[in-house]
């Protein structure tokens, strides 16, 4: 079944079915000819004359102090032009995001993990850049190390930052330790919810620490001139937080810095930080020459950011009606070797997708010698629906009831209040689930042999700070530049929104991703905002230039704007007496009228529509291997309303794919020492296209009110069910229920072994 | 240090270009020649990102030393189109949407294009597993997957 008949069959449309002339329908992306040509340039396929190669040296141990670290022998090798340490950056403030970011970027006194920079040189050539970062002589002292949660939390175990004591617990702590903070979230009394519960379920998960693996690794040019100025030609997700970052991280004003985003090649969440911008910049500033700094696969691996792995224990109450009395959640999340959010995210979303009176949630956020956590797709959510849709299949299962219709009766609906404490807005997880139940899919007979799992999975979404500026051009064509690099085809979703509202062909907009001086201030691309919240700037300035657009026939026909309506890309003369202007007709004469049309809106995005997503898979298990076989899978999203519906089931079905790795094969794996064992896409796998079927879709459109088209954003909750699928499916194939991930082949095969003997 | 002369045929033009022993047919393309199309994604083969289709036969850029290119025919992405034409293939990439952020699509328009030299036909199968040493971590490969089987059948059955 194709996609488009998946969602015809559903009745939701994703198909331009809501009466809008461009929003919903698929034209090819405006960027698309130069990505299927190989013209594209992307941060790694910029060359500047004179420009020298930087390279970056990395410590081989987990924990260890620099006693000193001597140069000189690199400094006197063949065609090096400059060597930076961390000496030659500004201080760190003693802690804080400042501090995390300036030391993530180059070690100080210590480093924190396998893989953390230490050193750089810029040479002539990409050779003597590498044998000359290998002759920095590194002088360290070793220092215990913690790899995993439970050896990071133990009483005696070895303290990463002196400085850090556990926030969120009374009385503050006097030691400090590796748990950065505690969270909870409680509601009702958890004790009554299970005294009122007919069958309560106890259970401990684990999941392990994956990476984002876009296909591009980091990359950046930077330029600095005699004046102390910079431009930096970079690979992120957006170039103001590229700005800001290296500004904070080399003391520099921001005006001194100018991003050119070049084309993205993947990032999902990965590039919303930086890590060799600086560097470069201070390569470039002591040879007086460009600096291309380009990550290997394996530094991408050893030293940017991956999900972090967690344990979270759920023991969940529920009736012999099915429905669920209460939930108690304990969560401990890796943040890497400084502080983040993980647990405080995972806190949020583990029961959102349920009504539920009794909760108590409490979240650990630990650190350890491991590379920095950085946001991927949904951050934190995964591992908590693997927990909680892991409990909730037996629970379906124990009363007897089928898992979506468990699902649908313990559904939160507008006005209920959410774990976290604001009411639900409107919101699209019933929808999802009736999608799901009702889906060709799920309606089909199970085959032989194979088992079903079910799950749903939740995402905040998130607005921030967004700018466009729309132009008309005097041919009656319009540019749209914004801020928000386009990682999986946003210039057309701006494009259609911006064709949408000036009635003109989306062929006759040329969508542009300006650079940090051409277009207004930007947040990075996260948290599924960039059709939302920028695409809202573009509406708010295609809104002011029909005014101007009305107001300009008004002075042509010499009427009352008032008397103006702007219609299909006309100015229309409202009693009639005139023929109506084109939007061309308008441009052309723009001199005559007042001057060339153009406006600006910057916005501050409110109202980001929460996302849900549903999702259904068929797997066999070889019972001599242990291998999981993905056979079929569908999944359903709110989109709110799919601007381009071809780039939202590009989403999903990439979201649901970067799941089903995560819950199968992908995991970092550390040696005892604290190296990474798995640097690379040999050994870390990554689905490939013969592992997998189609992902069929199934769009559901229950519109965001604060968006003027429902946008919700699509981006990121498709990754959050496929854990908790790929796992309820493999305890119906197999009768053994399996809470660690990866449900890899061994571990499969372990515990089918177990279950026999 | 000394430097190779290397003589070859790129997209049908007869091109020359110095090269260092060690260096990759990725770099002399994308340094020497100024051929970006082909990325590099792992520099160890298992990408794909860097596919190039070199005397008929499907490889990975990365893996083979410039000098070796000598005497070869190599066609990257940039010679797939014609002067007024898409290929097929990326016709129908565009029209399928089957690329997200790019950086893998010049690879698996190299490696479907190797798989339809040989086998202009493909069921679904075939082309997951010719596609299978390509890594695209946006789009779940399924709008891949269908685009090359769309454009298999404009092949054989040119309008």
């Amino acid at each position: 079944m194709s996609t488009t008949e998946a969602a015809a069959s559903t009745g939701t449309n994703g198909n331009g079915a809501s009466g809008y002339r461009w929003v919903g329908t698929r034209p090819v992306r405006h960027d698309g000819l130069d990505k299927v040509a190989g013209k594209a340039r992307y941060a790694a396929d910029l060359n500047l004359p004179g420009m020298l190669y930087g390279h970056i040296l990395r410590s081989p141990h987990p924990h260890a102090r620099i006693v000193s670290i001597d140069t000189s022998a690199a400094e006197a090798m063949p065609g090096v032009k400059a060597v930076v340490t961390g000496a030659d950056f500004p201080e760190a403030p003693p802690k804080g995001a400042t501090r995390n970011l300036m030391c993530t970027v180059i070690a100080r006194d210590t480093v924190l993990y396998s893989g953390h920079a230490v050193a750089a040189v810029a040479a002539s050539t990409r050779r003597e850049a590498k044998a000359a970062a290998e002759a920095i002589e590194v002088t360290y002292e070793l220092l215990p190390h913690v790899l995993n949660i439970s050896d990071a939390m133990a009483d005696d175990a070895p303290v990463l930052h002196d400085n850090l004591f556990t926030r969120g617990v009374e009385p503050r702590p006097t030691e400090p330790s590796n748990i950065a903070a505690r969270t909870v979230y409680e509601r009702g009394d958890v004790e009554q919810g299970f005294a009122e519960a007919d069958i309560v379920i106890e259970r401990e998960f684990s999941t392990q620490a994956v990476h984002q693996g876009y296909i591009e690794p980091h990359a950046c040019v930077v330029d600095c001139d005699q004046e102390g100025k910079a431009v930096i030609w970079a690979s992120s997700q957006g170039h103001f937080m590229v700005r800001s970052s290296t500004a904070t991280v080399l003391g520099w004003d921001t005006s001194r810095i100018k991003v050119i985003p070049a084309e993205i090649g993947g990032g999902f969440g990965g590039k919303t930080t930086i890590y060799i911008e600086p560097v470069a910049a201070l390569l470039s500033t002591k040879a007086g020459r460009p600096v291309k700094i380009v990550m290997s696969r394996e530094d991408v691996f050893r030293a940017t950011g991956p999900a972090p792995g967690a344990i979270i224990k759920m023991k969940v109450g529920a009736r012999n009606d099915g429905t669920i009395t209460t939930a108690k959640a304990w969560l401990a999340y890796e943040n890497g070797a400084f502080q983040g959010i993980a647990a405080m995210l995972g806190c949020m979303c583990v029961v959102s997708a349920y009504t539920l009176d009794h909760l108590y949630v409490e979240g650990f956020d630990v650190v350890l010698n491991r590379p920095v956590n950085v946001a991927y797709r949904a951050p934190s959510a995964p591992a908590a629906a693997f927990a909680m849709d892991s409990v909730v299949d037996e629970i379906a299962e124990r009363v007897g009831m089928d898992p979506i219709d468990l699902r649908i009766h313990n559904c939160p609906s507008q006005g209920d209040p959410t774990p976290y404490g604001p009411k639900w807005p409107m919101i699209g997880l019933r929808e999802c689930l009736e999608a799901i139940r009702d889906s060709d899919h799920y309606q089909s007979e199970l085959p032989e042999g194979q088992g079903r799992g079910v799950a749903s999975g939740f995402w905040f979404n998130i607005g921030e700070a967004s700018s466009a500026t729309v132009n008309l051009n005097e041919n009656g064509t319009a540019t749209v530049i914004t801020g928000s690099p386009d990682i999986g085809g946003s210039r057309a979703s701006m494009a259609l929104m911006a064709a949408e509202e000036l009635g003109l062909d989306v062929h006759l907009i040329q969508p542009v991703v300006g650079d940090t001086e051409v277009v207004g201030f930007t947040d990075v691309t996260e948290g599924s905002r960039a059709t939302f919240a920028t695409g809202m700037a573009v509406v708010e300035a295609c809104r002011d230039l029909k005014e101007q657009l009305r107001k300009r026939a008004a002075k042509t026909w010499d009427c009352d704007v008032e008397e103006v309506e702007w219609v299909d890309g006309s100015a229309v003369h409202g009693p009639g007496e005139q023929e109506p202007l084109t939007l061309a007709a308008i441009t052309g004469n723009a001199k005559r009228t007042g001057g060339p049309l153009g406006a600006t809106a910057s916005l501050n995005a409110r109202g980001a529509g929460p996302a849900f997503s549903v999702q259904v898979a068929d797997v066999s298990v070889d019972q001599e291997t242990g291998r999981v076989t993905v056979e079929r899978y569908t999944t359903a999203q709110d989109a709110g309303t799919a601007i381009h519906p071809s780039y939202v089931e590009g989403q999903m079905q990439g979201g649901v794919v970067q799941g089903i790795g995560w819950a199968l094969n992908e995991e970092y794996i550390y040696s005892d020492d604290g190296n990474l064992e798995n640097p690379g896409f040999l050994d870390y796998r990554i689905p490939v296209a013969s592992d997998l079927p189609m992902i069929e879709t199934c769009i559901v459109e229950v519109p965001n009110p604060s968006h003027p088209y429902g946008v919700r954003g699509v981006g990121e909750v498709g990754i959050v069910p496929p854990l908790p699928v790929m796992a309820n499916a493999v305890a119906d194939a197999t009768g053994v229920r399996i809470s660690d991930l990866p449900l890899s082949p061994p571990r499969v095969l372990e515990a089918l072994t177990a279950a026999e003997s | 240090m000394s430097r190779t002369h290397v003589n070859c045929e790129v997209n049908g033009d007869a091109v020359d270009f110095l090269t260092e022993d060690g260096e990759s047919l990725l770099n002399a393309l994308r340094d020497e020649l100024g051929l970006i199309g082909a990325k590099e994604g792992c520099g160890t083969g298992d990408c794909g990102a860097c596919s190039v289709i070199m005397d008929g036969r499907l490889q990975c850029a990365c893996l083979i030393f410039a000098p070796e290119a000598d005497g070869a025919s190599i066609t990257t992405c940039e010679g797939l189109a014609s002067a007024d034409e898409l290929h097929p293939l990326q016709q129908c990439f565009l029209e399928g949407a089957a690329l997200q952020c790019g950086i893998c699509t010049p690879g698996f328009l190299i490696a479907a294009k190797a798989l339809l030299d040989e086998n202009p036909d493909p069921t679904e199968t075939e082309v997951r597993y010719a596609l299978a040493g390509n890594l695209c971590r946006c789009t779940g490969y399924d709008k891949i997957v269908r685009s090359v089987l769309e454009a298999a059948v404009q092949i054989r059955t040119p309008a």
